[in-house]
């Protein structure tokens, strides 16, 4: 077994952590690396486009991914995806603090080799 | 000036929305008494307070038009009076926009709330100019906004102004300086451009202190706030988190710490979250002062210091020729009604439920959420709850929601909901509804020139 190319599938909360902030109708959501040497694997990974899927049932306008290398970490910005924001969405979490989780749950591929960097069970 | 030759300016700050804990700021300054009492002779401390976020404004302002003298921080003699008198003899200076609607009414609380604890009469400063919901700017708000304007009822239109009218104040000597809208890391860059003497287009330091002022203006935030995941992110003491105190150089470069005694923590990883926190493009930042840029920021734990990080690498670009400003409009009405439903099959029944109000309510666009199944991720439209199979959940609450222009149209909801009692689906029970009136709001941007900022001290007639 060659345990450097060999992947396993994970969630991205046990990779990196983030959180959500709002303006008006437009998320913005930060996916932060635990470890600098999971961060080239996520910047492959979490594109703009396998993010717009993992959001489908909430059908973003557009996605854009802002990368920062030197903080481990990108920032995804999602238009038009609370429902009108805070003054206008009927949900629960108008601000969709919650979404952060929903990206956190998108599962990733990592290097066997790199599992001990992981956060979790 | 020799601005290199100060040391540090330390800025805690003790909340981070209307509505955040009281007791925050008594840790913050007993901190900051005690870094004064041990540092440099030049070492100066403020206190700031961020309580305004995108709504807050208009609702203040609708207590305003009940009352002339309301319309300021409801919390802000919870907040301020424990840590007031202290401030004062240590000559820590308050910078707020706990002012919200009517700033001048919050200073003269202040001063009142000074005279009753016995200290002598502090120079309070008011910024003003940022309320634009006055008549004689309906024309320059027509002329940018145009045909979004028409029939709406204003409730509250403010710019987000900047720090130059709290530098000015600061200046002038005041000790306490009592703003409305102004953008909240401007609360930071008032008293760093102040203390520091840079100049309004010093865009490299302007920006440093701009992020400075971001990781503060969300209070606990940045301390272990808002943080915490268990097994994940786990967070000491969170019951008594503490709030953030910044050091910040002359070249605006900032480390960022906590109350001395409190829970919480400060790490590389809340650093990083609260750094990216409602940011966009991380290369431009905009604020009324300096267009922020993290592009290349880097943050690291100080070595041998527990919750100690500094921030570098930030750098700033020339600011916008234009405000920001917020139009908040009154906006129909929400209602809302829940009911539950327990036992073998609560969810069939709460589905069915749901269908039974979709062909009721027909002209009405309902939400409808299955709490305990999934009533957060889905959209208004439903989709991913129709995509979700019924999992036979056995305890399970229905909400519906919707919003119309016509209260008496809102109404039907609750009304619908309310019979379900016994028109619906077997052993639904614990009917709640809420009707309530919506705030919206319009953004546009407003040349500066526009926009009148001013600051004024407060004279011994106005205490009077």
């Amino acid at each position: 077994m060659n345990t450097a190319t060999d992947m396993i599938e994970v969630p991205l909360y046990r990779a990196a952590h983030g959180r959500t902030g709002d303006k008006g109708d437009r998320s913005n959501i930060s996916v932060i690396a635990w470890h600098a040497d999971l961060y080239p694997l996520l910047a492959e990974q979490l594109t703009p486009e396998s993010v717009s899927a993992q959001f489908r049932q909430r059908a973003p306008a557009r996605v854009q991914r802002f990368l920062l290398p030197r903080l481990h970490a990108m920032n995804f910005v999602l238009d038009a995806v609370l429902d009108g924001g805070v003054n206008d969405a009927l949900n629960l979490d108008a601000h969709g603090k919650a979404l952060s989780f929903l990206l956190l749950d998108m599962p990733v591929r990592v290097p066997r080799a790199l599992v001990p960097l992981l956060a979790g069970p | 000036m020799n601005a290199i030759a100060l040391p540090p300016l330390l800025i805690g700050c003790a909340a981070g929305f209307s509505g955040d804990r009281t007791d925050a700021a008594e840790p913050v300054v007993d901190t900051l008494i005690a870094r004064l009492a041990g540092g440099l002779a030049d070492q100066r401390a403020f206190l700031i307070f961020e309580t305004l976020a995108e709504r807050t404004l208009a609702l203040a302002q609708l207590r305003r038009r009940d009352n002339p003298d309301a319309g300021y921080e409801p919390l802000l003699d919870a907040m301020l009076r424990p840590v007031l008198a202290r401030c004062l003899a240590h000559g820590i200076r308050i910078v707020s926009n706990f002012g919200a609607a009517n700033p001048r009414a919050a200073a003269l609380h202040i001063a009142r709330m000074a005279r009753e604890l016995g200290a002598d009469a502090p120079r309070i400063a008011v910024v003003e100019g940022d309320d634009l919901s006055g008549s004689e700017y309906r024309p320059l708000l027509h002329e940018t906004l145009g045909a979004q304007m028409e029939g709406l009822r204003i409730v509250s239109a403010n710019a987000y102004i900047g720090a130059e009218p709290i530098a000015a104040a600061l200046d002038a000597d005041a000790q306490i300086v009592v703003c409305g809208r102004v953008a909240d890391p401007s609360l930071t860059v008032g008293p760093a451009m102040s203390h520091f003497g840079w100049r309004a287009d010093d865009w490299n330091r302007l920006g440093r202190a701009t992020m400075a002022g971001h990781l503060l203006e969300c209070g606990a935030q940045v301390c272990g706030g808002y943080f915490a995941d268990p097994g994940y992110k786990d967070v000491p003491g969170l019951d008594a988190v503490g709030f953030p105190i910044a050091e910040i150089d002359a070249d605006g470069h900032c480390t960022i710490g906590k109350a001395d005694g409190t829970g919480g923590l400060v790490s590389e990883a809340t650093v990083k979250e609260q750094l990216l926190y409602e940011v966009h493009d991380p290369s431009a930042y905009l604020t009324p002062d300096v267009v922020a840029d993290i592009a290349e920021a880097e943050v690291q734990q100080q070595p041998d210091v527990a919750n100690r990080v500094a921030l570098s690498g930030v750098r700033g670009h020339a600011r916008p020729s234009h405000y920001k400003v917020n139009v908040c409009h009154e906006g129909g009405w929400l209602a809302e009604g829940e009911i539950s439903y327990a036992g073998p099959r609560a969810e069939a029944r709460a589905r069915l439920a749901a269908e039974v109000l979709r062909k009721r309510l027909d002209g009405l666009a309902l939400r409808v959420d299955l709490i305990g199944a999934l009533s957060i991720l889905g959209d208004d439209a439903g989709r991913m709850l129709a995509d979700t199979p019924d999992t036979g959940l056995r305890d399970v609450r229905l909400r519906v929601a919707a919003t119309h222009a016509e209260r008496a149209q809102a109404e039907r909801l609750a009304r619908e909901v309310m019979a379900l009692y016994t028109c619906g689906p077997a052993g639904g029970g614990g009917v709640r509804t809420a009707l309530t009136p919506r705030l919206n709001t319009l953004s546009c941007l407003l040349p500066r020139e526009a926009v009148p900022v001013r600051f004024e001290l407060l004279g011994a007639e106005a205490l009077a």
